[in-house]
């Protein structure tokens, strides 16, 4: 089998924005972090619609609400820990309170972020935006599912988190062929034992799982979930009463991300034995990002260790 | 518009900031009436708002910055016939669309949802922007209370607009010296305003709050100024108008009860028919 191609999604993002820029009502806005959230890009093509707010996410967000209103299609970013955190106030405020057309583009999501440590690693930003009304959250995949994210969110009235990451990322969906619809998951795999719905980068960790796991006799269905918020009930329902056991992956908090609006779901609706892969409640630290994957438990091993324990108790 | 008539406009606003209070018992009347006047001359004299634009694209934008300050703005859009006078006893009721803080949402002529301190200045330096953006010659106005000066994200909004050179933006900044916990200069002194916002690049005027004279002329020097935001100083009196509300923090965010309501109201009644000539 051919090398896999890895592309880091945020690179995704900022391609996008230039592929979508043409539109004139598009305003992108970045922190000083225009060449790591790759705004740069857009930039070089659009100078005149991208414009530096400076080290400072509170005001950047409130800006975005402003043209917003006056009918702009905004982006704001910077890293996740600061799109989602700094700015969190501002974004419940300012932008989903009114309902404005603000892109929240949070790039260096996650514990893949790697060597800059706990304080750059944002596991938490998924549970603080699941809790705002009109928020729309999407964790995309791969380069081609990022694409279309940005594509969709421009098309779509109203606020997003658009979560992309720094590291180089398997490109798991053929970008010719390749549908994307918000709040509708994707059945990658089918499979009877088990379910495994993933989203972000575990996504591909959770398929490569299902074939160590298919080798073991373990038939795994494996979902993608890149809208977590609204999130598609009619999949997890399925994969509940067919399958019997579900685990969920992802580069975030076991608390408040995809895990609980999974758990959420079944557990009003069909419920059934659950395992979380995830950040366990913990801070990250330094590290290349496949020591960190190994080290906090976000690898096929632990996927397929959750697995069988979920399968065991069913 | 006269002076004279920009304040019997005023004094009509002042009453419906005590008559908005007063009905839910609950609300800002200090800081409301300290901006009443700096309402009118906006609302009746300087800003291009009507009841037929307040969603055309190019009008002025006012944003409230201190949103807490509602009745005063909910006031200029009553007595401007952009929202119904009778609305305003509605204030703050469980099915009202007039919220304790503005939701542009719910109320025409308000053009940003604010209330978190800090943010409606952020917020007008993005419509600022977009006017830039868009070659449009309108306007954008926002009032800021004293207190809320000490939030942070004023003075990153402060970097902004400096930086991007909004010459359309026009803040005011309500100086009552009162926050709710006190003079602001025990509380959390961020005095003094004028000589940061010009190290932060502004074109700054002080003037007296309550002379239209004064509204009047630095709101023309502020669309004079070229390449640079403007900040108006406008020093004013919590509670202006009703004499036992005056410089008192305790009305920072107290209803009047009934008697102080009757009180109030006679007072500025007084004051109309005075100003009136009746």
């Amino acid at each position: 089998m051919a090398e896999v191609k890895k592309i880091a999604t945020r690179e995704s993002y900022g391609k996008a924005l230039k592929e979508f820029g043409t539109d004139e009502r598009i305003v992108v806005l970045d922190a000083d972090l225009s060449k790591s959230t790759k705004t740069a890009t857009f930039k070089d093509a659009y100078p005149h619609r991208h414009f530096n707010a400076g080290i400072a996410e509170a005001n950047m967000t409130s800006v975005a609400a402003g043209l917003a209103s006056c009918g702009k299609i905004v982006f704001a970013s910077s890293f996740a820990m600061f799109a989602s955190g700094r700015a969190f106030e501002q974004i419940r405020n300012s932008v989903c309170y009114p309902n404005l057309n603000v892109k929240i583009g949070a790039t260096h999501a996650g514990i893949s972020v790697g060597e800059d440590g706990a304080t750059h690693q944002c596991n938490e930003d998924i549970a603080i935006m699941r809790a705002l009304p009109n928020m729309t959250i999407i964790n995309p995949a791969d380069d081609a599912e990022a694409r279309l994210a940005v594509k969709a969110a421009i098309e779509t009235d109203g606020p997003f988190y658009l979560r992309f990451g720094r590291l180089a990322v398997d490109v798991i969906n053929d970008p010719s062929t390749y549908k994307f619809e918000i709040g509708k998951g994707i059945e990658l795999k089918s499979g009877k034992d088990v379910t495994i719905i993933a989203t972000g980068l575990m996504v591909s960790k959770a398929l490569n799982a299902a074939k160590e796991l298919m080798e073991e006799g373990i038939d795994a269905r494996v979902i993608n979930i890149h809208t977590i918020k609204p999130i598609d009930k009619d999949i997890i329902i399925k994969a509940s009463k067919e399958t019997g056991a579900i685990v969920t992956c992802e580069e975030h908090s076991i608390i408040g991300g995809l895990g609980s609006a999974v758990s959420e779901v079944l557990s009003e609706n069909a419920p059934c034995i659950m395992r979380r892969v995830g950040i366990m409640d913990k801070f990250g630290r330094s590290g290349k990002p496949a020591q960190l994957f190994e080290a906090y438990g976000l690898d096929e091993k632990t996927i397929i260790k959750n697995v069988k324990e979920a399968i065991a108790s069913k | 518009m006269s002076n004279k008539e920009l304040m019997i406009t005023a004094y009509k606003i002042r009453k419906h900031i005590i008559e908005a209070v007063f009905h839910p018992q609950a609300g800002h009347p200090g800081g409301s009436l300290s901006i009443a006047d700096i309402m009118s001359v906006l609302y009746f004299d300087k800003m291009n708002i009507s009841p037929d634009n307040v969603n055309d694209p190019d009008r002025d934008r006012f944003v409230l910055s201190k949103g807490h300050c509602s009745p005063a703005l909910y006031g200029a859009l009553a007595e401007k016939g952009i929202i119904p006078k009778e609305d305003i006893k509605t204030f703050r009721h469980i099915d009202s669309y007039l919220q304790g803080h503005p939701d542009m949402k719910a109320v025409p002529g308000v053009d940003m949802s604010t209330g978190s301190l800090g943010q409606g200045i952020s917020a007008a330096c993005g419509m600022a922007l977009a006017g830039k953006l868009d070659k449009k010659d309108y306007r954008v106005y926002s009032v800021l209370g004293d207190g809320e000066t000490e939030e942070g994200q004023v003075w990153e909004a402060a970097m902004f607009a400096a930086h991007y050179n909004l010459d359309n933006l026009t803040i005011f900044v309500d100086f009552n010296g009162l926050q709710i916990d006190g003079d602001i200069t025990k509380v959390m002194n961020p005095t003094p305003l004028d000589e940061k916002f010009l190290a932060f690049g502004w074109n700054v005027i002080t003037i007296d709050a309550h002379d239209y004279d004064q509204i009047k002329d630095a709101i023309e020097k502020a669309k004079a100024t070229k390449g640079k935001p403007t900040a108006i100083i406008a020093k004013s009196i919590k509670g202006k108008g009703v004499s036992f509300m005056e410089n008192n923090p305790s009305w920072h965010g107290v209803a009047p009860n009934e008697e102080e309501y009757k009180q109030a109201m006679a007072e500025l009644d007084a004051k109309l028919t005075e100003l009136e000539g009746k």
